[in-house]
């Protein structure tokens, strides 16, 4: 019973455990899931297509916190890859050439690598803040995007594209799929073999770990890169799913969303461990959250007050000031060494 | 030389600053004004009233990502509270000053108290206060009380016959005070104490609590002082003004010189940042072909380069001392 109670997804799961309630109690056609025309439809279905991006985005920045990192340039990534592959398809003349997807799609996804590349040599390299470091992609990639847009909406008419983010593969939104593959990618490298280690252990200390013989500046460079590539996969999905390339607000707010998920999956924001499944959970709370919003009929914008508190709290209850205050309420029977101790050295 | 190291950044600063003016003056006919200087105030007069504000916050060793929110909200209340509520702009102006400061020492308490990182708390902050703006409405509401239009149409004839605004004037004058209280006062010494190494402050005695809370409740108070000036500027409060403004001043912090680790920097310096950015904008519209979304490309490229600057000099530094 501990060992379930103590489990790092236990609270991520009871959160949405209580939200899906919610929502079950609110309409009791929350669960139901109908198959028409060989595709399921459902309230679920949508939570997991619509969250899809954000998943992704959110697995990317796991790794990236677990080096002690953040990256704020994912927003703009989603935008400028999306950009790139709507403009160019856009171009030809027979948009629904399927060499010529693959092509914006892998153009798009190359050039994702190369500003995660651009954001991990600042890191690591040069020795930027993080939060620094990605602030210039962040503030530049935005102006990028919308110069490749011209400032437009670009929207696209190929079916084979938005087949991406809007069509299904064995009656599951294929979308799921590229999400499920990454993430499968993601935790058989980090967990079946030792780069993990090496990236929590980065987290924890780089100057030690380079001692130890990782090298620290590779495995930050390659973190970003992982980073930058969901990203940009993620900006496919969301152009593909409504086949347009907006440069103003395609990918707005991301990286806030992807970090709050990474946040409530119980990865720390001082690095040195990370837990995928938690991330996934916690963006799935995130969306989850915004379609009960929906559905209760508020205004979508008060998702923002709620989403405010949630930050707060997760992040109180994480912080071990805030829990041993609470804790020393409970024990003034004890000696408050703790306090004593507390005292001298904060 | 060791000595004058510490002023290159901010000599640096003004010298693109000057730069920039002077080629745009060649460059371009008419650009060689007065007025076209004091544009740079009057239409960046809330980005840098929120940049002397953040400047303290940087160089505590924080960082504050809830000012564009707060500027949006203080546009909000003020608007909600004067066109639907009829209450007189002399209860509503301090009012929503005394809100920011009130937000933002909040947000200072939990930092220092909680041990929570910064960036998350004003992130959560940020989330708040632009959620706030839409509870009270989603739509744009639009001011026409007859403070606000006078205050927003006086232009205070120069000598020469150029012109400066109110808010410019209220923004100078808050940097003023702000360059004084960093640099002559008990307060300013103690952000900058804080800003090197806290650990070693809290040893000497400094009051760290105090320091940082009051930090960000400046910080507060500017962003809302920032939102004040800005609703003069649009005569309008709504739910997504200044959106993705927080980057534009942590850019302005930073193209100002100040080191984003903490406690090294000038107020000063920010003042030039802001000038940069105001610079860089009147160029691109006054070259014309030129599509208004460069400015954020260019001023990415300044913030890597400065970044970049601040980064060498600060190793050869680290070097000196050994």
């Amino acid at each position: 019973m501990k060992t379930i109670y103590k489990h790092h997804l236990f609270w991520p799961l009871c959160v949405l455990a209580a939200l899906m309630l919610f929502n079950f109690i609110y309409s009791p056609d929350f669960f139901s899931i109908t198959l028409q025309n060989g595709h399921l439809y459902g309230s679920l279905i949508d939570i997991l297509n619509f969250g899809a991006p954000l998943i992704l985005v959110a697995i990317g920045m796991t790794l990236v916190v677990a080096t002690r990192g953040i990256d704020l340039s994912v927003g703009s990534i989603v935008a400028i890859s999306g950009a790139i592959s709507c403009l160019s398809i856009s171009k030809a003349s027979d948009q629904n050439m399927l060499s010529l997807i693959l092509l914006s799609v892998l153009m798009s996804v190359g050039l994702s690598l190369i500003l995660g590349i651009w954001n991990g040599v600042l890191v690591s390299a040069v020795g930027i803040q993080p939060i620094i470091a990605t602030l210039i992609l962040m503030v530049a990639g935005r102006g990028i995007a919308q110069l490749i847009t011209g400032g437009q909406i670009i929207t696209v008419t190929s079916e084979k594209y938005s087949y991406i983010g809007s069509g299904s593969l064995a009656t599951l939104p294929f979308s799921i799929f590229v999400v499920a593959t990454v993430l499968l990618i993601a935790a058989l490298l980090t967990r079946k073999t030792a780069l993990g280690m090496f990236i929590e252990s980065v987290g924890c200390n780089p100057v030690a770990s380079l001692m130890s013989g990782i090298r620290a500046h590779s495995v930050i460079i390659s973190v970003y890169m992982f980073c930058g590539l969901c990203a940009g996969i993620a900006g496919l999905l969301l152009s593909s799913n409504v086949s347009s390339a907006d440069g103003n607000n395609a990918g707005l707010w991301y990286e806030l969303d992807a970090i709050l998920a990474v946040v409530i999956g119980g990865t720390s924001l001082n690095g040195g461990r990370f837990y995928l499944l938690g991330t996934v959970v916690g963006a799935l709370i995130i969306q989850t959250l915004t379609t009960t919003i929906y559905m209760i009929g508020v205004p979508p914008e008060i998702t923002l007050v709620v989403k405010a508190f949630v930050v707060l709290m997760v992040c109180l209850v994480q912080s071990p000031a805030f829990r041993s205050a609470i804790a020393l309420r409970w024990k003034t029977r004890h000696y408050p060494g703790e306090k004593e101790i507390s005292r001298h050295v904060s | 030389m060791y000595l004058k190291s510490k002023y290159i950044p901010i000599i640096v600063t003004i010298t693109l600053f000057l730069i920039m003016f002077v080629a745009g003056s060649f460059l371009y006919t008419g650009f060689f004004s007065l007025q076209v200087l004091l544009n740079l105030f009057v239409d960046n007069a809330f980005l840098l009233i929120t940049a002397v504000g953040m400047s303290f916050v940087i160089l505590s060793g924080g960082i504050d990502l809830s000012v564009g929110s707060m500027i949006a909200l203080t546009t909000m209340v003020s608007a909600s509270l004067i066109q639907q509520q009829g209450w007189s702009p002399a209860i509503v102006i301090p009012l929503v000053l005394v809100m920011g400061a009130l937000f933002g020492s909040g947000m200072g308490a939990i930092i220092h108290y909680f041990k929570i990182q910064p960036f998350i708390v004003t992130l959560a902050g940020m989330f708040l206060a632009r959620g706030l703006c839409y509870v009270i409405s989603i739509d744009t509401i639009t001011i026409d009380n007859a403070f606000y239009t006078t205050v927003a149409q006086t232009k205070i004839t120069l000598p020469g016959g150029s012109f400066i605004s109110i808010s410019a004037i209220i923004a100078l004058i808050v940097t003023a005070a702000a360059i004084f209280i960093a640099h002559y006062t008990r307060f300013g010494r103690n952000v900058y104490a804080l800003g090197g190494n806290e650990q070693s402050a809290l040893l000497m005695g400094l009051p760290v609590a105090r320091t940082k809370v009051l930090v960000y409740t400046f910080s507060g108070f500017c962003s809302a002082l920032a939102g004040v000036v800005f609703t003069f500027y649009m005569l309008s409060g709504y739910g997504l003004h200044a959106v993705g403004f927080e980057l534009d001043t942590i850019a302005a912090v930073v193209i100002g010189g100040i080191l984003l680790t903490g406690g090294v920097g000038y107020v000063l310096g920010t003042f030039f940042g802001v000038l940069i950015q105001g610079v860089i904008q009147t160029l691109i519209s006054f070259d014309g072909t030129l599509s208004s979304w460069w400015t954020k490309i260019v001023i990415g490229l300044l913030l890597f380069v400065f970044i970049l600057f601040q980064r060498i000099l600060s190793e050869r530094r680290a070097v000196l001392k050994q």
